[in-house]
């Protein structure tokens, strides 16, 4: 284990001293190792958008502490700064904040930011364009003349090109064809391959976050609520209904058939269903 | 950061204030307002701050609140307050220094008017304090109406009023998220020379007006699948009614009228 980003006793308050006062994270503690595939899930206004925003310094944490490679983000403005390009934050519905002329301009801004070299940010646009799949004419184009899911994929190359060690993501797929939301998937999964970059994401499908994470983050009513493998979080699958979340239906189909008395083991994949089927089948004819 | 503008911020509650008729409080502020014009001596000024504090405590408004608010307008204050200490030139000479004095009058002067601006703006926030943006342009649309009379289009200025009003906090809220995420990409918004931060500016409005317009058109697009088709034979939902506490109020400003132009009158 090789940890990046840690988390500890993060506790943040909106609006302190007021009518509207609300503790949105109540001493959140993990941590983040280098390359992992990190999901969090948890209901609307768990705190998930909140947490994702102290983790790249645009927030600051009312107590605890953010480390980034063991130094705290917060002790001196260099690193701060530092944060936000090392941790690439990717907002929810990203598209809306595009704002150049071309796709090749937009997708440099980020990189522009960090003082680089023209030579460094032509050569981290076009890769970033590559991990998207957005074309070398499309670079050329005004991002609004893109569709929807193009524009999406823009933007994430926009924080891509800053090559954040730590990629954060706030519903990446959100309203999205299933098309659509299947090559944004891919990309960000070539991209931490590319890279051995962490990659943390919000998601509300739990099927795409049982079948792509290594690890699951559950938050509810600001705290952290589970920290383990997507096996480990969906196997107290009442505890995650209780907290308005839900379970990968295959999951529900495989507790409801050993609820009937058929052996199966806890499945969270179509494959690992497949397999399991398939062993169950196999093994009756030879009964 | 943005979130901490009070434009006149509504401030949820129930008291009796709360509860009156829009109507009542819009045409209460400005018989308050015409009375604090008419209170020229101390006597009279006490009155003002007896009603005015007694109207904040009746609304529970945490006067806190109500200071945070006068914050931007320390300047105006004390602005007002400087001009008339040195622009009098009646009355006895307190202090002088080189061509500038500073006479008792003058001193009154100053006190009394930067105490008039502060019970002025005190009075106005009373009312947005305790009534919502919508209940507000309903009450101006009522109090508007004879103008109809004069093809003014009175329920369209007040829907385009409410339509604004409902919107500012969305696109405050929005306009931090673009913030955000601009300074997620390195943006820099606190440093650098005027021109700097001008330019920094030119990421977040682009996205900002781009969601405005696109806001406005699914807006329009929503009220025209309602058959939206503006003031005419429209009724509402919620009717406004005076009460038994909206006379009671209206009963209060008139006496509070009637002190200050007697106390004026009697010359105190």
């Amino acid at each position: 284990m090789n940890p990046i980003l840690q988390v500890e006793d993060l506790t943040y308050v909106y609006s302190i001293g007021t009518p509207f006062e609300h503790r949105a994270l109540d001493k959140v503690n993990f941590t983040l190792n280098r390359g992992e595939f990190v999901g969090i899930i948890g209901h609307t206004g768990s705190g998930k958008s909140t947490l994702m925003q102290q983790l790249n310094g645009l927030l600051k944490p009312t107590s605890g502490r953010v480390l980034l490679e063991g130094q705290d983000i917060w002790s001196d403005k260099k690193l701060t700064r530092q944060a936000r390009f090392r941790v690439g934050l990717v907002f929810q519905y990203p598209e809306y904040q595009l704002f150049e002329e071309t796709v090749y301009k937009d997708i440099a801004f980020g990189p522009t930011n960090m003082g680089l070299s023209g030579e460094e940010i032509d050569r981290r646009v076009r890769e970033a364009a590559g991990f998207v799949g957005i074309t070398e004419s499309q670079l050329k184009v005004s991002p609004f003349d893109l569709s929807g899911g193009q524009k999406r994929r823009v933007a994430i190359a926009g924080v891509i090109a800053m090559e954040p060690e730590v990629l954060i993501l706030d519903e990446p797929t959100a309203g999205l064809d299933p098309v659509g939301r299947e090559g944004i998937l891919q990309n960000i999964e070539s991209y931490r391959r590319a890279k051995n970059a962490t990659i943390l994401m919000v998601s509300h499908s739990m099927e795409d976050v049982a079948r792509l994470t290594d690890r699951l983050l559950v938050m509810n009513g600001s705290k952290l609520a589970m920290d383990g493998t997507p096996s480990q979080v969906f196997d107290r699958a009442e505890e995650l209904v209780t907290m308005g979340l839900n379970i990968p239906q295959v999951t529900q189909v495989f507790l409801r058939l050993r609820q009937l008395g058929v052996e199966v083991p806890n499945v969270y994949t179509l494959e690992g269903a497949v397999e399991a089927l398939c062993r169950l089948k196999e093994g009756k004819g030879h009964a | 950061m943005l979130k901490d503008i009070t434009l006149g911020q509504y401030f949820p509650g129930n008291s009796v204030i709360h509860r009156l008729d829009p109507r009542t409080k819009l045409i209460s502020v400005v018989v308050y307002i015409v009375a604090l014009f008419c209170a020229e001596s101390w006597v009279s000024y006490g009155v003002m701050l007896a009603f005015l504090l007694a109207a904040i405590t009746i609304s529970k408004i945490p006067p806190k609140s109500i200071v945070r608010g006068m914050k931007p307008l320390i300047v105006i204050l004390i602005f007002t307050g400087v001009l008339n200490l040195f622009y009098t030139d009646t009355g006895r000479v307190l202090v002088r220094f080189w061509k500038l004095a500073i006479t008792d009058d003058g001193l009154t002067r100053a006190i009394l008017m930067t105490g008039r601006i502060l019970m002025l703006i005190s009075g106005t926030f009373l009312l947005t304090y305790t009534t919502s943006p919508i209940a507000l342009t309903d009450g101006l649309e009522s109090l508007l109406n004879p103008l109809k009379k004069l093809h003014v289009p009175v329920h369209e200025l007040s829907m385009m009023m409410c339509i604004a009003l409902r919107f500012i906090p969305t696109l405050i809220e929005e306009t931090d998220k673009i913030m955000s995420a601009q300074k997620a990409r390195g943006a820099d918004f606190e440093s650098g020379s005027i021109i700097d931060r001008a330019k920094a500016l030119i990421p977040v409005l682009v996205p900002l007006f781009i969601s405005a317009f696109r806001r406005a058109d699914e807006l329009a697009t929503a009220m025209e699948c309602r058959c939206y088709q503006g003031g005419e034979g429209r009724t509402k939902m919620k009717l406004l009614r005076y009460g038994r506490n909206d006379f009671l109020a209206f009963l209060a400003e008139a006496l509070l009228l009637a002190v200050v132009i007697a106390l004026a009158f009697f010359g105190l």
